[in-house]
């Protein structure tokens, strides 16, 4: 029983200690976050354009859709 | 003692929330800097005046958007009684001059450097805009820049320009 109260206090304190990590941004403070270099992806066309010609050459795989018949055409 | 952080919690989102200025309420007096002077001005009610307040930065597209808009209601009820207040929020004085370079502005453009009165006016998107009557009310408050609202807001400010404090 008093372990498992420990592994509870431990876990509780783990989990406080990495929300203190977290913090709010201001909606005046995203200066750097729009920057078009902070985004998820920073080149969307570029990056779609490379997914589907990998697609098409590694039909078999089908790594985020199906796969083509290797012409990149579809 | 769980009941107590639960207690707490909830009074603490209340407070937060009850701090948000909303049409209607009292427009919160703050000091701010002229971009072109540095000179410093304080933000308040004006009987003379309906003003249009609007916060932006340089970094947010749809803030460059509105620039066109705010010139257009300058030069349009600057005459019949509207202040057309722009309060930037960039970091870096540079930036807004940049900015300013490629979107002038005929109107008033201050600067909030402590972030006063973004906070007084608890922004919650940017750019956000509020059009305070003479009486000092916040009237109509607006998140975010739309063309197809333009025709709404220049309608209202006409409404506020009529009405007598």
């Amino acid at each position: 029983m008093r372990i498992t109260q420990q592994k509870l206090l431990i876990a509780l304190l783990t989990i406080c200690l990495s929300f203190s990590g977290c913090t709010t941004v201001a909606p005046w403070q995203r200066g750097t976050l729009a920057k078009p270099q902070m985004a998820p992806d920073p080149h969307p066309v570029r990056n779609t354009y490379q997914t589907h010609i990998y697609n098409s050459r590694e039909a078999t795989t089908g790594m985020s859709s199906a796969g083509g018949g290797g012409c990149g055409c579809n | 003692m769980i009941l107590r952080l639960l207690i707490f919690s909830a009074a603490l989102a209340l407070s937060t929330s009850l701090l948000a200025t909303e049409i209607g309420e009292k427009m919160p007096d703050c000091s701010l800097i002229k971009v072109n002077d540095a000179q410093h001005f304080k933000l308040q009610k004006t009987h003379d005046k309906v003003l249009y307040v609007d916060f932006w930065a340089s970094w947010c597209p749809p803030c460059a958007q509105s620039f066109p808009f705010m010139n257009e209601l300058n030069r349009d009820f600057k005459a019949k009684g509207l202040q057309v207040i722009a309060i930037n929020m960039d970091q870096s004085l540079e930036d807004t001059k940049t900015f300013l370079t490629k979107y002038p502005a005929n109107f008033t453009v201050m600067t909030d450097i402590n972030e006063q009165c973004a906070k007084s006016f608890d922004l919650k998107a940017m750019p956000s805009s509020y059009l305070v009557d003479r009486n000092g009310v916040i009237r109509y408050t607006h998140l975010g820049f739309r063309t197809d609202d333009t025709k709404e807001i220049r309608a209202l400010i006409e409404q506020l320009i009529a009405e007598q404090p």
